[in-house]
């Protein structure tokens, strides 16, 4: 079958079961566009309002489905405004296949009309790029874009395509069997002796500590985390990554660790005798001041990538392969030897883990005139029981929202991590609400963050997406802030954002429900009406101006070495 | 210390900025890097050579696996190998009371690190000579005295000995 370039992308979507793609066109993506538009129904293009836009609902797409999120950007700065998109799903290792246009092949290299070298920008903020200078090539390309994306430890992979390649015909056989490529050959299982291994270091030691990330979520390896965790009655903790494997109300969940992990988090961590990190890379966030990162503990690595073992920190046991998979070799063992019938006492380490809980690290006091951010978010878990989908930008609101918003499922919590990209969370929130119509999916955000990205309001009202976004407002870039007070004696410099649009005009001037409150006994029955409303919502609470995210280990600190704040 | 690293990588575009971009985005030292396409002109090889302790050596190793088009990455420097460079030296001859005693001299030198002359003008000569580094700066050494105008080198090649890939 002869078909063109355009229409070979549009088979090859199809082949592999997408049916949402995000973007925005331009110039060189129009023969693309031509074939999405005649696919019709068969592949729907949600059409952002800037392309970064597209590249978060994609991200957000895929962490709260599990599936390959796609976004289609045109050349040029079409291709720009995709990098920080691609960068965050880079850093927190999302599936995603993103199609960018560029100039025609004689033009390239020519300085041509929204020409810039994409494949050359992207090379170190994707898993791996493509530039298809063949449209024989182009099928075949695509399928590897889309195996790499998804397998072994997941990531971004752009496809840059040129015009003439999406106008040039060639001849198009469907795709037969899996996609192989000899240069990349991804671990899945665990090998079986560092598995055994593993279980007689948990089974030996007295004061165990799962120390799980985001791997968990990526590889669907939630369900085979409980199994373990309830099995040999171990203490948990999340990265902030990590939040939703293994249920926030479970008393054996301890709560995030880090720089703002719970006081019980950071102790058990400083304490334990063996940590078994389980996929997650011993970030900078997480470990603090490396040299006194659990200092007495022997450490278990499982993780898909080879290069985050032993990178940050030197572990005792490596094992490498797909979280789930390894997960459950583990459980398979313990099965096997019974072991969950005889677990060992342990009972000495969880006292102390109940006596550090005790400090309750996470106490905050509402009054009656002041909202507290914390306040509001707390009451948005109650009201809807920790099942929404909550997306989030990046700062203090975020911080909050990992603390005070139990999660109590997995893929429900779509967060920059790694990046830490303010402007993320209304974007990511549409991807998931689209992939999820009948959800409740919640922006948490500040009045920073929400400013980066708050044209995507009109994607949200074209295509009817009842995303509700609640505005913790405190007139200030709030986490900076917090850093210039702690560190910096309170030199507030460039934080103060107190001119800010009015939110609830904004928001109706765009056709959403805009909703406002500065009173603590308005919180709950606002945050009622608004998740009820069947449309967009915008609720800008008015918060307490200088608040503070506590604990924190200030960076490069021990974890040990908490600041409590105020109220302890 | 230094190792040499040999790594066998799909010959496509953009495969060298993959792997010289990664020891600049991670901050890892390139002493030398050499690439040509070998056997079936499907792949290329690239050898690097760069320094640092073992847990660096760790990450270079697996960071170059983790490359989509790298196919093998061996450390060469973990076991017995030869290791080659070549270097051209132009040295001047271009000066006054040029005798002939200057250039026998060179040709001695040249003799005794089995290097050879391969070129020759009346106010130069260009010297090839190949080894591993220590043999290259010792003639360097000896022949810096008569005036050397430029060289070039060619980065480290190495092959592992016996069956050792």
């Amino acid at each position: 079958m002869q078909l063109t370039g355009a229409e070979i992308v549009v088979k090859c979507l199809q082949e592999q079961g997408v049916s949402t793609v995000f973007g925005y066109p331009g110039g060189a993506a129009l023969y693309i566009y031509d074939e999405i538009h005649k696919a019709g129904k068969s592949l729907t293009h949600i059409l952002s309002r800037h392309e970064q836009g597209a590249l978060h609902a994609a991200d957000g797409y895929a962490r709260a489905t599990g599936r390959p999120g796609v976004a289609l950007v045109t050349s040029g700065p079409g291709a720009t405004n995709a990098v920080t998109g691609l960068a965050t799903a880079y850093m927190d290792s999302i599936p995603m296949v993103c199609i960018s246009a560029q100039v025609p092949v004689p033009l390239i290299g020519n300085d041509a009309f929204q020409e810039v070298d994409t494949v050359g920008i992207t090379r170190s903020c994707t898993k791996h790029n493509f530039l298809v200078r063949d449209v024989r090539d182009l099928a075949r390309v695509l399928r590897e874009a889309f195996y790499i994306a998804t397998s072994g430890r997941p990531g971004p992979v752009l496809v840059d395509i040129p015009k003439d390649v999406s106008n040039t015909k060639t001849e198009y056989t469907p795709a037969a069997g899996e996609v192989s490529i000899r240069s990349y050959r991804p671990t899945a299982k665990g090998n079986q002796r560092q598995v055994r291994r593993a279980v007689e270091m948990l089974q030996a030691a007295r004061r165990p500590l799962l120390y799980t990330g985001g791997g968990v979520i990526l590889s669907n390896g939630w369900e085979e985390l409980r199994r373990l965790t309830y099995a040999l009655n171990l203490p948990i903790t999340h990265t902030l990554m990590g939040l939703g494997a293994f249920p926030a109300k479970d008393r054996q969940f301890l709560g995030m660790l880090g720089m703002h992990g719970t006081y019980e988090a950071n102790m058990a961590v400083s304490h334990c005798d063996l940590l078994v990190a389980v996929g997650a890379r011993f970030d900078d966030r997480v470990t603090g001041k490396i040299s006194a990162f659990a200092p007495h503990a022997k450490i278990i690595h499982i993780d898909v990538d080879p290069t985050s073992i032993s990178k940050n920190v030197r572990v005792d046991l490596p094992i490498v392969g797909d979280v789930r998979l390894v997960l459950e070799q583990i459980n398979a063992v313990i099965q096997e030897e019974k072991l969950d019938q005889q677990p060992p006492d342990r009972q000495a380490w969880w006292q102390e883990i109940e006596q550090w809980r005790k400090k309750r690290g996470l106490r905050f006091t509402q009054g009656s005139d002041v909202i507290e951010s914390q306040y509001v978010i707390q009451s948005l878990c109650t009201l809807t029981d920790g099942q929404a989908i909550v997306a989030t930008d990046v700062g203090q609101h975020q911080m909050w929202a990992a603390q005070f918003y139990g999660f109590q499922e997995a893929r429900n919590w779509l967060t920059s991590g790694g990046l830490g990209t303010m402007g993320y969370g209304l974007p990511a929130a549409m991807g998931a609400q689209v992939a999820f119509p009948e959800r409740q999916v919640v922006v948490i955000t500040g009045d920073g963050s929400i400013q980066m990205n708050i044209q995507e309001l009109g994607t949200c009202l074209h295509y009817r997406l009842p995303v509700k976004i609640v505005i913790l407002n405190n007139g200030f870039l709030g986490m900076v802030r917090q850093w210039q007070e702690l560190f910096y004696e309170s030199r507030y410099a460039q934080t103060d954002i107190a001119v800010a649009p009015d939110f609830v005009k904004l928001a109706e001037s765009y056709g959403a429900l805009g909703l406002r409150t500065d009173r603590p006994d308005e919180v709950i029955p606002l945050l009622r009406q608004g998740l009820a409303h069947p449309g967009t919502v915008l609720m800008d609470f008015r918060v307490r101006r200088e608040s503070n995210v506590y604990p924190m280990v200030p960076a490069g600190g021990a974890l040990q070495d908490m600041l409590l704040g105020e109220l302890l | 210390m230094k190792h040499i690293i040999s790594v066998l990588v799909e010959n496509e575009s953009g495969v060298l900025s993959r792997v010289s971009g990664l020891f600049s985005a991670r901050g890892f030292n390139i002493e030398s890097l050499t690439v040509a396409p070998v056997g079936d002109k499907q792949t290329s090889r690239i050898t690097l050579v760069t320094e640092g302790d073992g847990p660096i050596i760790e990450q270079i190793l697996k960071q170059l696996n983790k490359l989509i088009p790298v196919i093998q990455v061996v450390n060469l420097s973990e076991g017995p190998h030869v290791g080659r460079e070549l270097m051209l030296i132009k040295v001047s001859t271009d000066r006054p009371q040029q005798d002939k005693s200057v250039r026998n001299e060179i040709m001695h030198i040249v003799s005794i690190f089995r290097a050879q002359v391969v070129d020759a003008t009346p106010t130069s000569l260009i010297i090839e000579v190949t080894g591993d580094n220590d043999k290259l700066h010792a003639c360097l050494a000896m022949l810096e005295p008569f005036g050397v105008a430029e060289v070039v080198r060619t980065g480290q090649v190495a092959l592992a000995r016996g069956n050792r890939k």
